[in-house]
Order: C-alpha cells, then sequence, then structure tokens
C-alpha cells in the first residue's frame, strides 16, 4: 500500500510537472504566434497577407495532428534537443510543440473578442501598433485569456497521459503499466481519479480566476 | 473668437469603398471648413457617410482624392509617427463610448497620457481633474460596466480631453443614450467648448442635437455636402431638400395633414414673431381661424425659432383672406399639401 500511495504520488508529481512546464512553454511561443495571427490578418493594425499566411497554414498543418502521432513523429527532434526521447523531460517537448498552435487559435479567439471599438479609439489616441497591444489588448482580453489557459492546461495534462506510452513519465505511463500491462485494475483507478480531481482543481481555479479578474 | 480661423480645411474630399463586386462612394467630393472654437455640427440620414467623413478628420480613413488639412498640417502627407502625435490632439468619442471594460474609470481617463510618458502621479492628478471636468471624480474607482451610458460618454470625454486636444470629434457620442442623459452629454460638451474654448464636431443624425448645441452645420446626403452654414438659418429657411427632410420632419412620413385634402401651410417663426400671438390675432382681426395640425418652436441660440403647420379654412374666399394676412405681418406661409414631399 505504502508503494502504491508512493507510485501515485510521485506520477501525479511528473504529471504535474510535464503540464505545468509544457503549458509555460507552449504560452511563451503560442501567446505572440496568438497576437501576431490577429494583428496581421486582414484590416487588422499589422495588417499582412504573407506573415498571417505562413503562421495561419502551419497553425492549420500541425493543429489536426492527433497529438500520439504528433509524439512519434517528434522523437528526433526531442532527441536533439534533450539528448533522449525517454522521460518527463523528454515529453515537455513533443507537449510544447504540438501545444502551441492550439494556444495560439485560442489568444487569436481571446483577442477576436475585444470590440473593433477599443481599436479604433486606441488608434484616436494616437497609439502605435505595439502600444495598442500591450495597453489596449491583453488587458481586455486577459479574463479570456486566463480562462483559455486553463482549458489548454487540462488539454496538455491530457496529452501527458499519452506521452507515457512511448516512453514519458507521469501517471499515464503508471495506467499503462500497472493497468494495462500488469493487469492492476485498482491502480488504474486510482489513477483515473487523481487525473479527475487535478482537472477539476484547474477547471474551478481557471472559471475562480477569471471571474475574479473580470469587471464586466 | 474674434475673427474666424479655421482649424480644419476640407479640399474636393472624396472617399470611395472599393472591392471586387461593390463600389460605395461613401464621400463625395466635399468641400468646406471648420473655425476654431465653434461646435460644428456633421448632419445626414444613417448611411449618408457622416462617419466615413468624421474618420477622414483623424486619418482614421483614408481618403480617396482631396485633403484634408488640420490645423495647416495636410494629414495625408504625415509619416506614421507624425500622424500619431497629431492624432493627440484630436480626441474623438464615439456611440459605443469604447472604454475599456477591464480598468477602472480613473485608469481609462489616463490612458492617452500613459501612452504619452506622462509620470503615474502626474497623469493621475490630471485625470481625476479631467474627472471633476465631467462631474465624476467619485467614480474613479468604479469599472465602467457599473455606470449609465451617460457617464460612460463622461467618462469618454474626461478621457478625450485629458491630452488637451485641439478638437472634439463625437461620431453619434448621444445616439445610444436616452434624452435625459443626452441633454446632460451635450450640456457637457457645450460647457467644454466655452470653457476651454476647444472646437467640437458633433456627427448625429437628430436635427435636435445640432439645434440645441451648434453654431453651424453641414448636410451630408448620399456622400455629398447638400448645405452648409448657420444653424439659425438652414433651421429657419432650409434650401437643399436634404435639409427641408431633417429641419422640417413634420413634412415627410405620417403626418396628420395627410389625412386632409384641405390646403396646409407652413408658417416659419424667426424669432421675430414667435413670441406674438400670431393666431390669436389672426381671429382678432379677421375673424377666420386656422387648424393647427402641428406645432414645434424651440430655442437656437437663445432666439425663438418653429414651425407651425395650419390647414387653412374651407372657403377660398376664407384662404385668401388667412394668407393676406400672414403676408401682410411677414410671415409668408408656404403651403405643404404634398407638393414639398
Ligand atoms: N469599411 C467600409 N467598407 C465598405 N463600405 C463602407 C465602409 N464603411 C462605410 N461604408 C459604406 O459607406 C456608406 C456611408 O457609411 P457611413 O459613413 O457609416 O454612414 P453614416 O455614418 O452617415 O451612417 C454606407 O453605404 C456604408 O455601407
Ligand atoms: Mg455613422
Amino acid at each position: 500500500m505504502q508503494n502504491t500511495f508512493q507510485l501515485i504520488l510521485q506520477g501525479t508529481f511528473e504529471t504535474l510537472e510535464m503540464t505545468l512546464i509544457s503549458t509555460v512553454l507552449a504560452y511563451l511561443f503560442g501567446l505572440p504566434y496568438g497576437i501576431l495571427l490577429k494583428v496581421t490578418g486582414k484590416g487588422e493594425i499589422l495588417e499582412n497577407k504573407v506573415v498571417h499566411g505562413i503562421l495561419a497554414t502551419i497553425a492549420n498543418i500541425v493543429r489536426p495532428i492527433p497529438f500520439m502521432i504528433l509524439l512519434v513523429f517528434l522523437i528526433p527532434f526531442t532527441r536533439l534537443i534533450v539528448g533522449t526521447s525517454l522521460g518527463t523531460e523528454a515529453s515537455i517537448v513533443p507537449l510544447t510543440v504540438g501545444s502551441i498552435p492550439m494556444v495560439a487559435r485560442m489568444v487569436e479567439q481571446s483577442l477576436n473578442e475585444i470590440p473593433e471599438g477599443i481599436v479604433e479609439a486606441a488608434k484616436s489616441m494616437g497609439a502605435s501598433p505595439w502600444e495598442i497591444i500591450v495597453h489596449f489588448l491583453i488587458p481586455e482580453a486577459l479574463p479570456s485569456l486566463v480562462s483559455g489557459s486553463l482549458i489548454n492546461m487540462i488539454t496538455i495534462l491530457g496529452y501527458s497521459a499519452m506521452a507515457g506510452y512511448i516512453g514519458g513519465g507521469g501517471l499515464g505511463a503508471i495506467a499503462l503499466n500497472y493497468g494495462y500491462y500488469r493487469y492492476k485494475s485498482n491502480i488504474l483507478l486510482i489513477t483515473i481519479v487523481v487525473l479527475i480531481v487535478i482537472v477539476q482543481i484547474f477547471q474551478e481555479s481557471g472559471t475562480k480566476l477569471s471571474k475574479k479578474i473580470k469587471h464586466s | 473668437m474674434s475673427k474666424k480661423e479655421p482649424i480644419y480645411i476640407l479640399n474636393n474630399v472624396s472617399k470611395i469603398f472599393q472591392d471586387k463586386n461593390s463600389r460605395t462612394v461613401a464621400v463625395d467630393d466635399v468641400s468646406f471648413e471648420i473655425n476654431k472654437g465653434e461646435i460644428f455640427g456633421i448632419i445626414g440620414m444613417s448611411g449618408a457617410g457622416k462617419s466615413t467623413l468624421v474618420r477622414t478628420l483623424n486619418r482614421l480613413e483614408e481618403v480617396s482624392e482631396g485633403q484634408v488639412i488640420f490645423d495647416g498640417k495636410e494629414l495625408g502627407k504625415l509619416n506614421n509617427k507624425e500622424l500619431r502625435s497629431t492624432r493627440k490632439e484630436i480626441a474623438m468619442i464615439f456611440q459605443g463610448f469604447n472604454l475599456l471594460l477591464q480598468k477602472n474609470v480613473l485608469a481609462n481617463v489616463v490612458l492617452p497620457l500613459k501612452l504619452a510618458g506622462i509620470p503615474k502621479k502626474e497623469r493621475e492628478e490630471k485625470g481625476l481633474e479631467m474627472l471633476k471636468v465631467v462631474g465624476l471624480e467619485e467614480k474613479a474607482k468604479v469599472y465602467p460596466a457599473q455606470l449609465s451610458g451617460g457617464q460612460k460618454q463622461r467618462v469618454a470625454i474626461a478621457r478625450a480631453l485629458a491630452m488637451n486636444p485641439k478638437v472634439l470629434l463625437c461620431d453619434e457620442a448621444t445616439s445610444a443614450l436616452d434624452p435625459k442623459m443626452t441633454e446632460e452629454v451635450l450640456k457637457l460638451l457645450q460647457e467644454i467648448n466655452e470653457t476651454l474654448d476647444l472646437t467640437v464636431i458633433i456627427i448625429t443624425h437628430e436635427m435636435s442635437v445640432i439645434e440645441k448645441i451648434c453654431d453651424r452645420v453641414a448636410i451630408i446626403d448620399h456622400g455629398k455636402l447638400a448645405e452648409i452654414g448657420d444653424v439659425k438659418e438652414i433651421f429657419s429657411s432650409p434650401k437643399s431638400s436634404a435639409a427641408k427632410h431633417l429641419v422640417l420632419p413634420a413634412l415627410t412620413g405620417e403626418n396628420p395633414f395627410d389625412m386632409t385634402d384641405k390646403k396646409c401651410y407652413r408658417l416659419v417663426f424667426d424669432g421675430r414673431s414667435a413670441t406674438e400671438p400670431v393666431i390669436a390675432n389672426l381671429v382678432k382681426e379677421t375673424g377666420k381661424y386656422v387648424n393647427i395640425l402641428s406645432a414645434n418652436t424651440r430655442s437656437v441660440g437663445g432666439v425663438g425659432y418653429g414651425q407651425m403647420i395650419v390647414e387653412f379654412p374651407e372657403d377660398i374666399k376664407d384662404q385668401r383672406v388667412v394668407l393676406e394676412y400672414f403676408n401682410k405681418i411677414g410671415m409668408n406661409p408656404m403651403e405643404v399639401s404634398k407638393a414639398v414631399k
């Protein structure tokens, strides 16, 4: 029993580690990506057909690829970056890469919700495109960006479980090793319960946080 | 305001929206001037091109042809940086207020100052001062969602004033407001025009707004300048059909005198005669009377103006007597029986 507890604790820790780090990294790239996607669009403040076309195409190609396949496909790239394709750290690479387009689209979506009049007002004040992004778009989209990021985090959590299949750590690997290969269905059950609890916590805190910072 | 100096000169301004399958001439060869310190109205029906026109005044819209000269500078010739600094002199308020909902009132008001790089303490002082001007200092920490429409527009005005602009453009600034709030905002605009000597340009589709506060008005019809002049003049003797349409709404649409076959006349009160009990005198002098179908008299720039639609007696001789009486006292009634439309 003590062992099972430690096992689950360890798995939970790894899952959270993978999820949080991957989410942060995915936003590091995905946030500017999404903003660029938005502002280079037709009629937007930095309209640019070529840049927008390239960004949109990349996102559209990567997004529909099932994560499982992307995971395998990215093994050489992962090796190149972390030196191995096994373990928790290694799965952060495909988790991040695979999530960037999803994050970008989510960010773009949040920015799309801002009424056009806000940009009009910003322009009429003599704001530069950069100032419009920093002082108008991001603050106005913040509650939506926050709730979006929690949704993305939950999706990445789901992906991280899949990473277990190709040698990643975390609860996914435990479920696979104990539940599937060794028929320890109680361990499988526990991992499911733990995952549900984590998702609930993410979901709840996302909604609460977004509500707290939203003023309209 | 001793001598008239233009702040805006528009020379043959046109704006054409062209895409694959449609071409709209939103502004069509418009030329006029707006003077420093005046409250200038731009009125027209919905879709006439008013918003497009006003957006050329801060180059939110590029002109297709012609020039917009603001304070001696041709806007079309400015580079991006010059344009941005010029826009800081041209404030704008909108029908939808366009306040940032995630920032409190004070943060909204100081935003232009933040963009200008003014230190926090200084800009908050200025922001509070602006809120005082619009009478909302106690709302500094409140979020826009908690304000009424009129209050939101006043916050937008405070934000617009924060940079000490030379001009304030108002695009349908009161159109989303109820009459009481409209009154409140118009009064404020008039106040700041007087106290800050700020040129105010008001775009609206409501003649009542123009009447209440504008000195001069341009009437836009299908993208063209139909008429321009002093509000008093245009109100008392509109020349273009667009102006008649706007000034004399009673002459169009469903009106009581549409129902009658009798002769109807329009009496215009030009300030001199409005105060006289014209109708009562008519009865006293001629013994004939007219039926008042509609009447509205209002104060324009402190002078009583208005119009009345009256139905003349049925008898032709009586009609002549009444007409002669009105001509004698200088009312010069205009027959309106359906012909004017
Ligand atoms: N960005 C645009 N693209 C195409 N047509 C436009 C655009 N903006 C305005 N128009 C057209 O120009 C005309 C004038 O519009 P607008 O200036 O908004 O009128 P108003 O403010 O007087 O109601 C309308 O026919 C409108 O459809
Ligand atoms: Mg309009």
